[in-house]
């Protein structure tokens, strides 16, 4: 494998603060272990206590923006899913 | 017929500051300016390191000499943001390297000024960095999604960059006449250069208008240019020096600062190569790539080494 054919990987990036990982980018590296250090170099020179993970971009599928209406129409009419849908007195304490 | 409709529903888009993304259809003459505009600013951001670089063995104290080190990686970094968004586009990093190593791709011309002093630090940080924000921020809005996401994230890192360079300037001014000189002498070198970062004149800039319609471009190169000259005029009083134009003057009418003529036959001439420090700032790059050469081979081979020892391993 040449430097020509380095894979591309999307990082993602939780810092010590942070409840999830978050994409910072993208960068060519020659293995997982290239990609992790270059991420620490490139994507946290200003946090703490950092997770990072890795991912070839190749293994990324995404569903497509411009289905989104129809992907998600079941979620969009099902209010009750809500706390607010529900009506219940102010007494009612704790709740 | 199928590209018009594809044509409008990118309009429209446009219109609705929705943003583009890679897999969407696009001009064609969309994707070519992106790719040449992304390109150059990353080109730039990696050239851009070498007149810093000059003075990182010569900082006054460690201090300096640290936060030098950080603003310079930190280009690097933001070169490497801008690749990354150009390569979205579909063009490698190779052929982005060949281009400018060719002389086929540009990159903003005030890199090709030099370093002449310590004082060149502060200006470069106030000024260019300066000049670079105002043209920056407005690009965090910019239609093509890649590109306006590098953006904020380079805004982000880039605003301690201009402080330092202020801060530079100030403690030179409050020290001894030398310094002070040697601080006024540095603004006097890099004021025109900065101001002419904003580009020709909007009449003598043919790409604008398709580059504003398209929403890459959000402000004129004269309307940033004017904003840039009405902060820095305020700001250099802080500094109690002055910035090298007779002509600078408060227009009670206009709102704005009244600046002298800017010397295009120097842009152009820079810009077409006759700059003091072309042919160094792309020499250096080409050495700087070569000499780097056994190092991209380093990594590979080692690579192939630890997949072959876990494979051993796993057999």
């Amino acid at each position: 494998m040449s430097q020509h054919e380095w894979p591309l990987w999307e990082i993602f990036i939780r810092n010590k603060q942070g409840l999830d990982h978050k994409h910072a980018g993208s960068l060519h590296a020659a293995d997982a272990q290239m990609a992790i250090e270059n991420a620490r170099d490139v994507y946290t020179r200003r946090m703490e206590g950092v997770s990072i993970w890795v991912v070839e971009s190749k293994y990324i599928h995404a569903s497509n923006p411009d289905e989104s209406s129809s992907l998600y129409d079941p979620a969009n009419d099902k209010a009750y899913r809500h706390p607010t849908f529900y009506n219940l007195p102010d007494e009612l304490k704790h709740m | 017929m199928h590209n018009h409709d594809e044509e409008k529903i990118f309009q429209d888009k446009i219109n609705e500051e929705i943003k583009i993304e890679p897999k969407d259809w696009m001009p064609e003459q969309y994707r070519k300016t992106l790719i040449r505009q992304i390109s150059q600013h990353a080109h730039s951001e990696i050239v851009g390191m070498l007149p810093e670089a000059n003075w990182i063995t010569r900082a006054p104290s460690l201090r300096r000499k640290a936060t030098l080190i950080a603003k310079v990686q930190d280009e690097a970094g933001h070169g490497l943001y801008l690749y990354s968004a150009a390569e979205t586009l579909n063009i490698t990093r190779d052929e982005m390297i060949d281009q400018l190593h060719a002389g086929k791709a540009k990159y903003s011309s005030i890199f090709n000024y030099p370093t002449l002093t310590w004082a060149d630090m502060g200006a470069i940080g106030w000024l260019v960095d300066g000049a670079a924000i105002m043209n920056q921020v407005p690009l965090c809005r910019c239609s093509y999604g890649p590109y306006a996401r590098a953006m904020i994230r380079i805004c982000k890192e880039e605003s301690f960059h201009q402080r330092q360079g202020f801060e530079i300037l100030l403690t030179l001014c409050k020290g001894t006449h030398a310094q002070k000189q040697m601080a006024q002498d540095a603004i006097n070198r890099w004021w025109w250069p900065s101001v002419m970062m904003f580009g020709p004149n909007d009449d003598a800039s043919p790409h604008s208008k398709q580059s504003m319609a398209w929403k890459i471009k959000r402000f004129s190169n004269d309307e940033l240019r004017q904003k840039f000259i009405d902060v820095c005029a305020e700001q250099v009083k802080i500094l109690n020096l002055t910035l090298p134009d007779e002509k600078l003057k408060w227009n009670e009418e206009r709102k704005h600062y009244d600046f002298g003529e800017i010397n295009w036959e120097e842009f152009w001439n820079v810009v077409n190569g006759n700059g003091p420090c072309n042919k160094e700032r792309l020499a250096a790059r080409i050495k700087a790539h070569e000499d780097g050469a056994w190092v991209r081979e380093a990594a590979t081979a080692h690579a192939e080494k630890r997949k072959s020892r876990t494979q051993k391993a796993v057999a």
